[in-house]
């Protein structure tokens, strides 16, 4: 099936791409995000749409081009459009987050495995990995999970937006960003030595240290405070 | 990390690789060297000509409202001179869909702040329930890039830090404010370390800390270039873990007020996708709505994310607050000016905490690149204004960040190790920052100023009262920052207030009676509204900006189907 374009549409001066929006056709102008073209074509945004920086995952987008078998994944905000992409949106995915309680688990593959029993599913595929418009090695997070590595995984995964494109691509339906977000709480919590700088700054307000010479501060007329502040040392960075 | 071959590159157009050879010949020089520091007065003086908070004709005096006379931008005046979205008596108030002691409208890092607190608390988590615009963490919260400040290392204090924020905010800011920011600070960067957030350490787990603009010690504790994502995130893990409520994609459109006692008590929303409004009654309220990034101030592009369109502001200026300092906004020195597809995104300034420098066409510097924010953009300005600017391909205007100077200063492979997120937003276009400087213009940023708080976080109404039943945190509040907000601050303001609005939440609703709900607080906005003959057509909030094509809006039917 091939959808057509309004005949105005095709004396357009402005350099197009021609962009097939869930099999719909429209000429957009190059240069454009996928989501800025989509805009341009008259869409108002909702689903699939937050940070348009590519920070939140919210747009992910799967597409394909004619004579190319490949299912090809991407971020609308980032992914520039291109001449005959057939593209959908994938702004969510049922992946239900389980509830735990951090203070009472261990950095431990057990723990883990308890609450997401399907990582042991794995077959190393590497569709996951080849999902991630981040460029993640997200097969080998999982794999680290099961060889106990949990410091690496969550290393390994630290860049994660939680788009859910990996999990859509799962075999073993692993629920990959609620996977990953404990993962890091672990190596945060438990596997990071703690700063005992910060410990001690902590105990030192608590206990009424700089107390008085901010309200000294705080009474200052302004042309003392510029005095103050002008004056100031700077650290070298 | 993989190379990105499936996205389009197109980089650089052939023409710029003699200017790029100009930024490259002049490296070695400049690494050895920096542009000198400038006086108050001599930063006063470029801030009044050339920062966008002094352009002509952005801004006009409000007739309507608490704060009539003060004078505000002029796309946040118009949604302030606006008509509700819904008339009054259109809405059943009789049916209650959601009862519960605390509201919480927004869903960035002050809000899961502020529920996790008043869990802590005491309040049990059945009894909150957070509603917001778009999804839980869709916010400006996971775009912060480069930090969060506390003053933790020895030779650092909370009193420099103090001293160091109301001096980038112009000596503006309220000073109790100030004080349970950098008081709270070491305690808020202790307690996210006990959640599990992933702050860069050395292998002694001592954090590494770096230089913000307009600071004057290391203060900056990250994770990577996704600090605000990665604080985000664990925030709303915990707060599901206690199964807190929340409404995704049901923007409050109205606050509700006790008809008896002028009490803030609960709101009115909006399912986005089914239109159908819900009645929400509470104890509290806590506004955590964010910024005006998307209005476009001035007509500039934004590093804000999607719903930053200032709904809180609008909600409750028509209750009484008093907003302080919406004549100010903060422009990010150093947005992308160029490919036009991330056009207005952010490049952290933690660039040029790692050595970065901003360079004009001829290869020279002309601003110390940690002055304070208001000043590093005056500055990138006027050296376009003047003429020693790039004229990008699509025919603006933009300076040169020199990004291999990183890796030139702090060794191969600190890019791709310390700012992961900057390195992929531009491989993507095709620019490989490790070896190619990128161009750039100052981008609208933040929201310095808002609606005004005590640092207990009641709203204020211009006498400095209460504005009973709500209390707010975050970007939507003023008074912080002043008029001008340093790096690092604005993920430890949502931090500190948010916890301080959850503590003080849960104090307020123990032993208190339901409220009673009405709109009567509209009835005398409405008539000044009237009286000013502001157009019917007019509505506020304005829950999402609008960027459909100029041919699709002219031929636009509104038909119902």
């Amino acid at each position: 099936m091939t959808t057509p374009i309004a005949t105005s549409e095709r004396k357009s001066s402005v350099k197009t791409v021609r962009i097939y929006f869930m099999n719909k056709a429209y000429d957009v102008p190059i240069g454009l995000t996928i989501m800025k073209a989509l805009e341009y074509a008259g869409y108002k945004l909702m689903r699939g749409v937050g940070c348009r920086g590519g920070f939140c995952g919210a747009c992910a987008v799967a597409y394909r081009k004619p004579g190319d078998y490949k299912f090809k994944t991407g971020l609308a905000c980032q992914t520039v459009v291109e001449n005959d992409m057939y593209i959908a949106l994938l702004p969510y995915s049922p992946l239900i987050k389980p509830r735990y309680n951090i203070f009472e688990m261990k950095p431990e593959a057990g723990y883990v495995l308890k609450i997401f029993p399907e990582v042991a599913r794995c077959i190393s595929c590497n569709s996951c990995s080849k999902a991630c418009p981040q460029g993640l090695e997200v097969m080998d997070a999982v794999q680290s999970v099961l060889r106990n590595d949990i410091l690496k995984a969550a290393d390994l995964v630290f860049d994660c937006i939680s788009c859910g494109l990996c999990s859509l691509r799962c075999p073993a339906e692993i629920r990959h960003i609620y996977l990953f977000q404990l993962l890091r709480r672990l190596a945060g919590k438990y596997l990071l030595p703690r700063a005992k700088h910060l410990e001690i700054r902590v105990n030192e307000i608590e206990s009424g240290k700089y107390f008085a010479e901010i309200e000294d501060l705080m009474k200052k007329p302004i042309d003392e405070l510029k005095k103050l502040y002008s004056e100031r040392d700077i650290e070298p960075e | 990390m993989k190379v990105l071959s499936e996205y389009t590159s197109y980089g650089y157009p052939p023409e710029f690789r003699k200017l790029i050879k100009i930024v490259e010949e002049t490296r070695e020089d400049r690494l050895k060297t920096s542009y000198r520091r400038l006086s108050l007065n001599e930063r006063e003086e470029l801030i009044k000509k050339y920062h966008p908070d002094y352009k002509p004709d952005t801004k006009r005096v409000l007739r309507i409202g608490v704060n009539r006379d003060k004078i505000v931008y002029n796309e946040l005046a118009d949604l302030l001179e606006a008509w509700p979205l819904v008339e009054p008596n259109s809405i059943d108030l009789n049916h209650i869909d959601y009862d519960t002691d605390i509201l919480i409208i927004g869903g960035g890092g002050a809000a899961a702040a502020a529920a996790l607190w008043a869990i802590y608390g005491g309040v049990s988590p059945e009894d909150i329930l957070i509603v917001t615009k778009l999804r839980f963490g869709d916010s400006n919260t996971v775009k912060a890039q480069g930090g969060i400040q506390a003053a933790d290392r020895p030779e650092d204090s909370p009193v420099r830090h103090y001293l160091d924020t109301i001096g980038g905010g112009h000596f503006a800011n309220k000073p109790e404010l100030v004080r349970a920011l950098v008081m709270d600070a070491p305690f808020i960067i202790k307690w996210l370390e006990e959640l599990g957030v992933m702050f860069d350490k050395t292998g002694e787990g001592e954090m590494i800390e770096y230089s913000g603009g307009g600071a004057s010690r290391r203060r900056l504790h990250c994770a990577r270039d996704y600090t605000g994502l990665e604080i985000m995130r664990v925030l709303k893990d915990e707060v599901l873990n206690y199964g807190v409520n929340v409404l995704e994609f049901n923007p409050a459109i109205e606050l509700l007020t006790d008809p008896d006692t002028g009490a803030v008590s609960g709101a009115i929303l909006l399912n986005l996708e089914t239109h159908e409004y819900y009645i929400v009654r509470a104890k509290v309220t806590i506004l955590a709505t964010g910024g005006f990034g998307r209005l476009h101030l001035a007509g500039f592009p934004t590093s804000n994310h999607y719903g930053a369109t200032a709904d809180g502001i609008v909600l409750a200026y028509r209750v009484g607050a008093n907003l302080l300092h919406m004549d100010t906004a903060q422009y990010h020195p150093t947005g992308v000016a160029w490919p036009e597809a991330i056009l207005g995104e952010l490049i952290t300034e933690k660039c040029r905490s790692l050595g970065a420098q901003l360079v004009n066409i001829n290869g020279e510097l002309f601003i110390h690149e940690l002055e304070p924010r208001d000043v590093v953009a005056s500055a990138i300005i006027k050296e376009c204004y003047e003429g020693r600017g790039v004229i990008t391909p699509t025919g603006s205007c933009g300076v040169w960040l020199d990004m291999p100077m990183i890796d030139a200063k702090r060794g191969p492979g600190t890019i791709k190790k310390a700012l992961p997120a900057m390195y992929r937003q531009f491989i993507r276009q095709g620019i490989d920052i490790t070896v190619e400087p990128v161009l750039t213009y100052p981008t609208l940023h933040y929201q310095n100023g808002g609606v005004e708080i005590d640092e207990y976080t009641h709203v204020l109404n211009p006498r400095g009262e209460w504005i009973k039943g709500l209390l707010a945190a975050g970007e939507v509040t003023g008074g912080v920052h002043g008029r001008n907000r340093l790096m690092g601050n604005s993920l430890l303001d949502l931090m500190v207030f948010g916890r301080r609005a959850g503590l003080t939440a849960s104090q307020i609703v123990r032993n208190m009676d339901k409220p009673k709900i009405s709109l009567n607080h509209l009835n005398r906005y409405m008539d000044e509204l009237e009286k000013y003959n502001i157009p019917k057509n007019r509505k506020s909030p304005l829950i999402l900006p609008d960027y459909r094509g100029e041919k699709v809006l002219s031929r636009f039917l509104d038909i119902r189907i």
